[in-house]
């Protein structure tokens, strides 16, 4: 085997030096992470710091590879779906459309009219309850501790119970199906969930007061940690920090996929591309997530929720391979399979946005404070099970 | 040890005589400190535990404190890799005595629905000694206060002296374990023999 | 946006070295690819970006795939001499179809929103010419991607600039998402073995002590 001889170092910590060689300090190579308060998990940052300026920062990834894609190529179609929960586990509902709709192309099924609305339900609650999730931690990251996390995970918990209710299971849903979903909604649940939705819109104007033009979220966020146009499209960016980028490129209004072109929303682009921005676009985006959740509360017809010609117990699909996306509330979360006609995927590969995300990490970090670069990495918005899968 | 009879009688005076063991049990299960540990999807329900619902902060454990110098208890949530265990070891030594651990879900106890994984701890009690494990895959926010109030009961229950007393009170038993290195395939050791105890099973 | 047939026609004229392909695809989606020469890899997928028709500024996503060795069974009528009677006998005839690894990368329009057009890149084999030209001079999405590959599966890319192991450790031998990878034998104790499982874990039980024999 061909592995490298001597493994290199991350890099090598040079003297400063001054522009006649005379040595002006050291640099200090710090390493944040992997079990650190603010790095959302086990990510690891080393970074070389002049001062408190970040002159260097590598992120190091794989302290939660937990193999996912290797055990996925060794076990049914099926049985990949669960997995697929505990990919962004923030996200489970996201993740299981993107599964079940990859696997779909690949087998040519048609999801049932009633499953597209309850699904599209699903995703833009979770996308509701990722945003306010990130922002309460983004904030702790920048010095608020505890306050603006316990609103969130307060606003979280009312949509926990609504997905607990339909699927059973707070944070691993494992509701969808190819095909449909596992089980229907009843009209008590429509209910329930229309009057989390239309409180949401005031949990919003109050989280807004208190930081969309707080003095301290305004001074740590704008104008730092600017990610220009064309180095996060060359970047592979996706969602909401590519939108904060001034990119309108919303797989929603792309792909259509599902039944997004029946709803009126719109997509919000930033103009500067810095943290504030970012901040602001997910703000922006629950807003619209609130009227597509009003407008499919509004219109979801009655039927079955299972394509009858779906198969969940001994699925074999046509040897072949396909690509399927989503815009999860972290970006494009893709599922690339390829079947090879057996029960289990030839080859299984997910295409995790927030460990794209993290790849222009260093060059909104460099010239910043330390401080900042946290605040940097909060608003990237990770999460390792997905980064390191 | 002060008779039970005595003690109830004199409480009806007015008197509460307890020993030292029992007041010094009561102030350390009632003020445990977890560490700020999270690995994987367990740890948000440990959030969860710790935030406005759940209120972990009932039981005398909602000080959660990012340095393992200032932590009692190590809750282990979520999966732990082979890439990470051996930091989990050395922050696990780092705490001071007493200390305790918590396996948190299916992963940290044997490595859950990952098991297969060729990068997956089979169980975190591999390398060091577990008090109180929790299933559940990601286990509820209540069945993590259950297993701090599992392990407030464990704690009460400690003899100060004597053979069975816990180990930062035995100056003879190690408490720290040896952090496993990186090796070309796997952990290098394993396993820890002087931790890891399975349970026997005849087949 | 074009048709892949198009795109080849295209590509065939501006790039004459290159050797491209168009491979099938059954499925129900039926997304074909590109199939093109390590070689000429990096000029094709440069021009795939630039092309103002084409446009492709957003590479979403790279991936590996291992194809080992494969035996290929055919059938081949023989006429043989059988008692002195000419018969026709069916043989058997054994290939051997080399084994390789293939980079997939899936690439879009931003700006134009078409996609995806996929393209492919195959090394010579598995062994010790797994080389092939790095995509992260033309897209930064592919940086940590490709170091992805290269980890799991040991596809050695030229032109990276940074090409280390990123999940696994350092001092990590082997590429564990290949399909012939052995993963460490941790078995030691399983509370409900079956299958392979318990195949890996009886090598570990104590041997079972002999039955006593009663004199």
């Amino acid at each position: 085997m061909n592995a490298l001889a001597t493994p290199p170092k991350n890099f090598e910590v040079k003297p400063k030096l001054a522009a006649n060689g005379e040595e002006l300090g050291e640099l200090l190579e710090v390493s944040m992470g992997p079990h650190h308060p603010s790095t959302h998990g086990v990510f690891r940052m080393d970074v070389v710091l002049d001062g408190e300026k970040v002159v260097k920062l590598k992120p190091v990834f794989g302290y939660l590879h937990r193999n996912h894609e290797k055990i996925g190529e060794n076990i049914s179609y099926l049985a990949n779906m669960p997995y697929t929960d505990r990919l962004d586990y923030f996200c489970s509902m996201t993740n299981n459309w993107a599964y079940a709709l990859t696997i779909e192309k690949l087998a040519g099924l048609v999801v049932p009219e009633r499953a597209e609305y309850i699904r599209a339900i699903m995703a833009e609650l979770t996308r509701l309850q990722n945003h306010t999730c990130l922002i309460g931690f983004f904030v702790q990251d920048m010095g608020a501790l505890g306050t603006p996390m316990m609103y969130a995970f307060r606003e979280r918990e009312k949509i926990l119970d609504l997905f607990e209710e339909v699927s059973g299971a707070r944070m691993m849903c494992n509701y969808m199906r190819f095909g449909g979903v596992r089980v229907d909604v009843n009209d008590e649940w429509i209910a329930k969930t229309k009057k989390v939705v239309a409180d949401y819109s005031k949990f919003l104007d109050e989280f807004g007061t208190f930081l969309t033009e707080n003095e301290i979220v305004l001074a740590r966020t704008q104008f730092v940690g600017v990610l220009p146009k064309d180095l996060a499209i060359n970047a592979s960016i996706t969602g909401p920090m590519l939108r904060a980028a001034g990119v309108n490129y919303d797989l929603r209004k792309v792909d259509k996929y599902g039944i997004y072109s029946r709803f009126n929303f719109q997509v919000p682009v930033g103009e500067h591309g810095d943290i504030y921005d970012r901040y602001m676009i997910r703000v922006l985006e629950m807003r619209e997530s609130i009227k597509i959740l009003e407008q499919a509360l509004r219109d979801i017809p009655v039927g079955p929720v299972m394509d009858p010609k779906a198969k969940l117990r001994g699925f074999r699909p046509k040897a072949g391979e396909v690509y399927g996306r989503v815009e999860a509330p972290k970006g494009e979360l893709g599922f690339y399979v390829i079947s090879d006609g057996s029960p289990n995927p030839y080859r299984y590969r997910v295409r995790p946005p927030s460990f794209i995300n993290l790849t222009i990490l260093e060059d909104m970090c460099l010239g910043h404070n330390i401080s900042d670069a946290v605040v940097i990495l909060g608003s990237v918005d990770i999460v390792l099970g997905e980064v390191d899968r | 040890m002060i008779d039970e009879g005595l003690k109830s009688e004199l409480q009806k005076q007015g008197v509460y005589v307890t020993t030292l063991e029992d007041l010094y049990n009561w102030g350390r299960a009632n003020s445990v400190w977890p560490l700020t540990f999270g690995l994987a999807c367990c740890a948000i329900e440990m959030m969860a535990a710790s935030m406005a619902r759940f209120d972990l902060a009932r039981f005398g454990a909602e000080v959660f404190r990012p340095s393992p110098r200032q932590a009692d208890l190590m809750i282990v949530a979520g999966t732990v890799t082979k890439k990470m265990a051996p930091l989990v070891v050395r922050i696990y030594n780092q705490m001071p005595e007493p200390k305790y651990v918590i396996a948190m879900g299916a992963c940290a106890i044997s490595g859950g629905p990952f098991k297969q994984g060729y990068n997956v701890l089979k169980g975190v009690d591999r390398y060091l000694p577990v008090d109180v494990a929790i299933p559940g895959c990601p286990p509820r926010p209540e069945a993590l206060i259950h297993a701090i109030m599992t392990l407030q009961e464990k704690i009460l229950a400690q003899k100060l002296t004597g053979p069975d007393r816990p180990r930062h009170l035995n100056a003879d038993v190690a408490s720290e374990f040896p952090v496993p290195a990186y090796g070309p395939h796997d952990l290098e050791p394993p396993k820890n023999d002087a931790v890891w105890h399975p349970t026997v099973i005849k087949r | 946006m074009e048709t892949l047939e198009q795109i080849k026609a295209r590509l065939e004229a501006a790039l004459p070295s290159a050797k491209i392909e168009v491979l099938a695809n059954e499925c129900a989606a039926g997304e074909r690819s590109l199939l093109v020469d390590a070689a000429s890899g990096f000029t094709v997928a440069k021009f795939l970006r630039d092309d103002a028709q084409l446009k492709l500024d957003y590479c979403s996503n790279v991936t590996g795939v291992d194809w080992p060795d494969k035996e290929l069974t055919e059938k081949i009528k023989v006429k043989q001499v059988v008692d002195g009677v000419e018969k026709e006998v069916e043989e058997v005839k054994k290939n051997i179809r080399p084994g390789y690894l293939e980079v997939v990368y899936h690439l879009y329009s931003m700006g134009l929103k078409h996609g995806p057009v996929v393209l492919r890149l195959r090394t010579e084999n598995r062994a010790d010419k797994t080389h092939l030209p790095s995509l992260t001079p033309l897209w930064r999405g592919a940086e940590f991607q490709e170091r992805e590959v290269y980890d799991l599966y040991g596809v050695i890319f030229y032109g990276h600039p940074d090409l280390r192991r990123i999940l696994m450790w350092d001092e990590f031998v082997g590429f564990p998402m290949r399909r012939d990878y052995i993963a460490p034998d941790d078995f030691e104790y399983e509370p409900t073995p079956h299958d392979e499982v318990l195949v890996e874990a009886k090598k570990h039980y104590p041997a079972e002590p002999k039955a006593e024999v009663k004199p």
